[in-house]
């Protein structure tokens, strides 16, 4: 029988105005048609940090994070304000399609297009209207080297993302992603289907990515959570429990249902 | 009885089975083809037909069945490609949709004798088309239609849905996620799909006697102008494909060797529609490595 802990009992952390948001929700509700699966989600994101979303399978984080980025569009109802550079992005007047390119997205699954590894790169830019050879390839090259794969590939760059390994393929969404040029880079368990060593490279790839951009990312791995992230979210059931410098979350959790979590003891 | 026995039967009556379809396959080619093969000559294939006996060559129906085949194929790919991807990306889920769905299933079932019969009604006799080309391929587009739409919807349903995430999350419309990324997928289980179906369009006769007509007239060959009377591309002369000549010639042929006439056309059908089946194959192979760029 699963514990029943209070929402009543919260600890979410708020920032002053000194801190620089990258983004942020106030009293974001997630509906599946009659399923209410997110409530009141109010979290607030630093710039230039890596925030982690951990919580049990079922808990919602997958759909706090789409929900981001409107890729919940058309999927589930979605109500109250997203705050990006002080405009509310979830209002129907807004353009989905540019919020996309500056709030990226990586899935758990690595999705390469069945297209070579420059194609991966270059079809998004293109279909944006940026044409020109130089800065396609400049964009090509930085890319992959800030995804740490350029060392590995750039022999090979017609050659198909299909024939890459897991770990390459996971990095090449990456690229794909920040090619873009976004200022928020949002992953879903990029690394749960990685083995151990990608999962390091995933993992050093996104500690220098936060320098140049602010990383939300979802984990299942408590170890993952605490050697990346500075600000950490614990979700349970569809509510955020607590929301706390990563360092404080794991050493002094404030209420009962994180403790337990973090403990291993939960349910 | 114990399981490992129930499997050991069960193998072999499958592979009886499986045995006997290969088996009634083989037999009807290889009598087709040794009944046909040795009346098929060059004069043969590209002779003309004698217009009262149905006596001489199938030049002219081989000639109209690939035109028609190609005219039917530039109606019915665009309107199924539309077809296709409404339905497999925009339709919501709801009556209208399971409507749209349950006619194409009633369009797919309608017998093709039926098909051409409504073409003959509609086009060669109350909008005065005559027995033409056009008639004919839009009968047959009638019965291309289903299959291809439906073969394009499962195309694309078939690529996974975390390629059309990867597309929308990079800020691509939907639209263009579907164009770009989706159908270059998809492309390779299409094109197959075309092909074979274009096989089946080759080898119809039932929806062709009444709208493409009964009669090869001599067409000249030199004159490519398709607005020209004579002209072998003139989408409303009366075409008589290749199919519908076996139909005739059988039926009423007046010719004396009228037996071997059928069963040599019946070979060269038989064949174009096998390399129909083996393009669309090697075709789909070639295009899935074009595309994924897996050389
Ligand atoms: N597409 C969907 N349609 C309907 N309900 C959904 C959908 N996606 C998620 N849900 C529901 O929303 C709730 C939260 O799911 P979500 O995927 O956000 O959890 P999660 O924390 O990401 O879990 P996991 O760790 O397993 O990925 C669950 O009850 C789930 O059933
Ligand atoms: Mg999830």
């Amino acid at each position: 029988m699963l514990k029943q802990y209070s929402f009543e009992e919260t600890a979410v952390q708020t920032f002053d105005d000194k801190t620089s948001l990258a983004m942020r929700t106030e009293d974001m509700q997630v509906f599946y048609g009659s399923n209410h699966a997110m409530f009141d989600a109010n979290l607030a994101f630093p710039k230039n940090q890596i925030t982690a979303l951990i919580g049990a399978s079922g808990s919602g984080k997958s759909t706090y994070l789409r929900s981001l980025n409107r890729m919940n569009d058309g999927i589930a109802t979605v109500t109250g304000k997203i705050w990006y550079h002080g405009v509310n992005i979830n209002e129907p007047g807004v353009n989905i399609y540019e919020i996309r390119r500056h709030i990226g997205m990586v899935f758990q699954r690595p999705n390469p297009f069945a297209k070579s590894i420059r194609e991966n790169i270059v079809y998004a830019l293109r279909a944006n209207g940026i044409k020109k050879k130089a800065e396609l390839e400049e964009r090509i090259e930085q890319s992959l080297k800030g995804a740490a794969l350029w060392d590995e590939v750039k022999d090979n760059l017609d050659k198909s993302a299909l024939s890459l390994s897991g770990g390459q393929q996971q990095r090449l969404c990456i690229a794909r992603s920040i090619a873009m040029a976004p200022d928020v880079l949002l992953l879903d368990e990029p690394c749960s289907a990685l083995d151990p060593i990608s999962t390091v490279k995933v993992e050093e790839t996104l500690l220098e990515l936060q320098k140049k951009y602010s990383i939300i990312i979802v984990t299942h791995n408590m170890q993952q959570a605490s050697r990346i992230s500075s600000q950490c979210a614990f979700f349970h059931l569809g509510h955020i429990m607590e929301y706390a410098p990563t360092g404080t979350m794991f050493s002094n959790p404030q209420i009962p249902v994180t403790q337990d979590y973090i403990a291993g003891s939960f349910g | 009885m114990n399981a490992k026995r129930t499997d050991f039967i069960a193998t072999v009556v499958i592979d009886l089975i499986v045995a006997s379809v290969v088996g009634i396959l083989f037999f009807l080619l290889a009598y087709i083809l040794t009944a046909g093969l040795p009346h098929v000559s060059w004069s043969f294939l590209t002779g003309a037909t004698d217009a009262f006996s149905g006596a001489g060559g199938i030049g002219v129906q081989l000639f109209n069945s690939f035109y028609l085949l190609l005219l039917t194929m530039l109606i019915s790919v665009p309107i199924s490609l539309g077809a296709g991807i409404y339905l497999a990306e925009y339709a919501k889920d709801n009556w209208r949709t399971s409507l749209i769905r349950s006619a194409i299933e009633v369009l797919s079932s309608l017998p093709s004798v039926v098909v051409g019969l409504f073409g003959f009604l509609l086009f060669v006799v109350k909008f005065k088309i005559g027995f033409s080309v056009i008639s004919g391929s839009i009968a047959l587009t009638f019965f291309n239609l289903p299959l291809l739409t439906r073969n394009i919807e499962e195309s694309l349903s078939a690529v996974s849905r975390s390629q059309r995430e990867a597309g929308l999350s990079l800020g691509l419309s939907k639209w263009k996620t579907e164009l770009g990324i989706i159908l270059p997928v998809a492309l390779p289980g299409i094109v197959t799909g075309i092909v074979l179906s274009a096989g089946r369009v080759f080898g119809e006769a039932a929806a062709l006697i009444y709208t493409a007509g009964q009669s090869a007239p001599v067409t000249n060959f030199a004159d490519w102008n398709p607005m020209d009377p004579a002209s072998p591309l003139n989408p409303f002369r009366p075409a008589e494909t290749l199919a519908v000549h076996i139909w005739k010639v059988n039926t009423e042929g007046l010719a004396s060797n009228a037996a071997a006439l059928s069963a040599a056309a019946s070979a060269v059908l038989i064949i174009a529609v096998l390399l129909f089946n083996l393009g669309a194959r090697l075709l789909g192979n070639y295009l899935y490595r074009r595309v994924t760029a897996s050389k």
